[in-house]
């Protein structure tokens, strides 16, 4: 494998671990909340829809960001009032979730445009187009740094950018700030919170509401920057790889980092199983690449990273007692 | 009369049909200690709940130093000058002690100015009131008894002037408790109020100025300390005379029922719990384990009760017990004859969920007497059993359908030892018999112990309550780091020279 095949997978991992990254991200305030959300995927596959349609219809990737937020909230909330309000079981709120998603998004997709569930194919700027970052032409041919500048770090939508921006962010925003202090102590020891007089349910609605907003960027940037529209379940389990991702960070924003560049990384490999077999001398089917970041999660949660200790209220609909 | 830092006015609360507090009135004087006894159930916790903004009041009224005070939620009380700490601590356990005090009471969104004003102030309290902890340590790294002074900082940081303590020395050695009394103490110096509830009645004779008895939803009376006797207050709380030193004739020991030799063990982390155990326990004696909680007194248990490997031996009537591998276990040591009260009830003792003629069988449901035929149980038989059980051991209520976890403390802690105790067992193991068991069942629970003895049997009774194993054993062994320190007679020892033996000074006495 030569220099620019790396730097050309290498660009494909931060294109395709960005949705991983922002989901994570998204999981990462709920969870730490104390309200477990396997329904990332659901609000991912929302807002890719209303990205797609809202971007088609108007012609402005932006207002399709827009109305990709404003799914994703709605379900956040739906997944608040079913699991904070109602105290109901956080797993199966979020599995219907996804269910409700799966169904909907094709619905109406194929109610609106009558293409089989997609969406019409975005162009122009009812996409988020690359942005070349200054000077990635004029260094490209600088050895080793010249690639890596232009393929790597420039050349790639608005969105990655900001998902990345994100990671600093939101691990200053959770250790640093009041706020991020109230929302761990939510989903340590919500009771202790509560005796503070800070109210459980508030804090948790707000880390939902971090939650949606971030899973919007996600399904946002599947549909109108990485892809072209929207498809039938195009977010691909990318939800689920998303949580073995915060889980392999161990529910920590600067390894959430790592961890889905990683899982991009064995996604972009998948895509290149001529570099694999010339690389390895094997050949090895795409689909286990798929399967490498649940592989390694298992082993992850085995213990062979250490102890990854899960947010110790998490899963439990705070009720007050003594 | 000095003002009443508190005063509660005919403070009234219910829950569906039980009246948890009827018409409530007290007063408690600024600048004094002042105690809340009462049976388990009493509406003890119910009522400083509302004073902390937990629950609202159905009716009455509360003045903080005079004023009318409205207390609808926890946020309130604080600003009102209330602190409260819990029994069960509210801290976060991966916080450090810093985090953990200004949650809640951080000065602006950003936390460092925060955690720097509190560091500082933290530093001036623990030299006032000999309240160290380190800022910086996390919370489950340090002692129950450390993490009790963060809750009283906590407080304190939030500038409380009245302080309410529910149950506080009920996970403390008595060396922490001394030293939290001291703490009380130098508070109330400076003229903080404090409300200490508790039901341990050696604590409110030894700290309280005043004592408030609440006795089913009801103040009872309300008593100078001085004025009054443990017998007095006992008999307050419980509606009848009851009986605080256990009546018992001497023991007549009879044949070694159990023989325990050069037992060790080791914990999950490889260390030593066990470090060469041995004893005796014969027919018609109670062996009495003291000891600081956490020096191996549980894991004699487990090992005793067939649910730890150990190493070792330990023979019965003259049979070797296994102590590892497939035959170690609480079904097969119950065949052979060990009965076993674990010491923490709610997760050993019981299946929380499960109806109390299901609990009452646990762990000999595979006798004869409780299958219909090969395949099915007697369901009717079991019922039948543990209404009779329910009757004798006098659980209220006697309803054997309902969940264990319906019951309170002292009648869940019934059911186990009717479980127990009606299968006749050649010796009982029992450890903390009586932990969060209201007096009027103490009282029951020390009988039936008492009666098992004298039936000619052997007990092992392992509890952090001294008065308890003073009063009911007929020997005494000290544990301290694994190892018995040493075995003492109940009639001529005396507390000073046990707790030296549980603090590992004194060598074999």
């Amino acid at each position: 494998m030569d220099y620019d095949t790396l730097m050309q997978i290498l660009g494909s991992t931060v294109r395709l671990g960005t949705p991983l990254l922002l989901a994570c991200l998204a999981g990462l305030f709920s969870e730490r909340s104390g309200v477990f959300d396997i329904g990332l995927e659901g609000k991912m596959l929302a807002a890719a829809m209303a990205a797609a349609t809202v971007a088609f219809m108007t012609g402005s990737a932006w207002i399709g960001l827009g109305a990709g937020i404003v799914a994703s909230l709605l379900f956040s909330a739906l997944h608040g009032l079913a699991s904070i309000t109602f105290k109901g079981n956080q797993l199966i709120s979020g599995v219907a979730l996804n269910f409700l998603a799966s169904g909907l998004t094709v619905l109406i997709a194929q109610a609106l445009f009558k293409q089989g569930g997609r969406t019409p194919a975005l162009a122009g700027d009812a996409r988020f187009n690359p942005i070349d970052l200054p000077f990635a032409e004029a260094l490209k041919d600088l050895p080793l740094l010249g690639p890596l500048y232009a393929q790597v770090i420039s050349g790639h939508s608005i969105l990655v950018y900001a998902a990345f921006a994100a990671v600093p962010l939101s691990w200053w925003l959770l250790n640093r700030t009041r706020f991020g202090l109230r929302l761990r102590a939510a989903g340590e020891n919500p009771a202790a919170l509560d005796t503070a007089g800070v109210s459980v349910v508030r804090m948790r609605y707000a880390a939902l509401f971090i939650t949606g907003v971030l899973c919007g960027l996600a399904g946002a940037y599947m549909a109108t920057a990485l892809q072209a529209g929207f498809g039938r379940e195009m977010t691909a389990g990318r939800g689920y790889i998303a949580l073995a991702a915060l889980i392999f960070a161990k529910w920590r924003a600067l390894p959430a980092l790592g961890a889905t560049m990683l899982f991009g990384f064995f996604q972009a490999l998948a895509l290149r199983p001529d570099v694999v077999e010339a690389v390895t001398h094997v050949k090895i089917s795409g689909s286990f690449l798929d399967a490498l970041p649940y592989i390694l999660t298992v082993i992850a949660v085995a213990g062979f990273i250490g102890k990854s200790i899960p947010p110790r209220a998490g899963g439990e609909p705070y009720v007050k007692e003594r | 009369m000095t003002q009443a830092a508190i005063q509660l006015k005919g403070i009234s609360k219910a829950f569906g049909t039980v009246q948890a507090n009827r018409d409530i009135n007290i007063s408690v004087a600024k600048g004094t200690i002042h105690g809340i006894i009462g049976e388990n159930g009493a509406g003890k916790s119910t009522l400083m709940s509302i004073l902390y903004g937990f629950y609202k009041a159905d009716a009455g009224q509360i003045f903080i130093n005079g004023q009318p005070t409205l207390i609808p939620d926890s946020q309130a009380a604080i600003r009102a000058g209330i602190g409260m700490v819990f029994q069960h601590f509210k801290l976060v356990q991966n916080f450090t002690v810093l985090e953990n005090v200004i949650l809640g009471a951080e000065d602006g969104p950003l936390l460092n100015a925060s955690l720097t004003k509190a560091r500082k102030v933290l530093m001036e309290l623990s030299r006032e009131y000999e309240l160290d902890v380190h800022p910086d340590a996390l919370i489950q790294d340090l002692s129950v008894g450390h993490q009790q002074r963060v809750e009283i900082l906590k407080a304190l940081y939030r500038q409380a002037d009245i302080l309410i303590l529910d149950e506080p020395t009920g996970v403390l050695t008595p060396d922490e408790a001394d030293h939290l009394f001291r703490i009380l103490r130098g508070l109330k110096a400076q003229g903080k109020t404090i409300i200490l509830i508790t039901h341990k009645l050696r604590e409110i004779m030894e700290t309280t100025d005043n004592v408030s008895v609440m006795r089913r939803g009801t103040m009872v009376d309300t008593v100078k300390t001085t004025e009054s006797t443990p017998e007095s207050l006992a008999e307050l709380m419980v509606g009848r005379k009851v009986l605080l030193e256990v009546e018992k004739k001497p023991a007549t020991p009879g044949e070694v029922v159990l023989s325990v030799q050069d037992l060790h063990m080791r914990d999950e982390h490889g260390v030593e719990r066990l470090k060469g155990i041995s004893f005796d326990i014969r027919a018609g004696e109670i062996l009495g384990i003291a000891g600081v909680s956490g020096n191996g007194q549980s894991e004699l248990l487990e090992a005793l009760g067939g649910f730890g490997a150990a190493t070792g031996v330990i023979t019965l009537k003259g049979q070797v017990l296994p102590l590892s591998g497939p035959q170690a276990n609480g079904q097969s040591r119950r065949e052979a004859g060990i009965a076993h009260v674990p010491e923490d009830r709610q997760h050993l003792g019981l299946i929380m969920d499960f109806a109390a003629w299901e609990n009452t069988a646990f762990g000999y449901h595979n006798d004869a007497k409780y299958q219909k035929n090969r395949l099915f149980m007697d369901n009717e038989a079991l019922r039948a059993d543990t209404a009779a059980k329910m009757a004798t051991f006098d659980v209220r209520p006697p309803i054997p359908a309902l969940a264990a976890k319906h019951f309170s403390g002292g009648n869940q802690q019934k059911l186990v030892v009717a479980r127990e105790i009606e299968q006749d067992p050649d010796l009982l193991l029992i450890g903390q018999p009586t932990r969060g068991v209201d007096i009027g069942a103490i009282e029951f629970i020390h009988k039936q112990i008492v009666a098992l003895r004298d039936a000619g049997k052997a007990v092992l009774l392992v509890s952090v309550e001294l008065d308890e194993i003073l009063s009911l054993s007929d020997r005494i062994a000290v544990m301290f780091d694994g190892q018995i320190m040493g075995f003492a007679d109940p009639e001529t020892t005396n507390e000073r020279a046990l707790g030296l033996m549980m603090a590992g000074v004194a060598g074999k006495a």
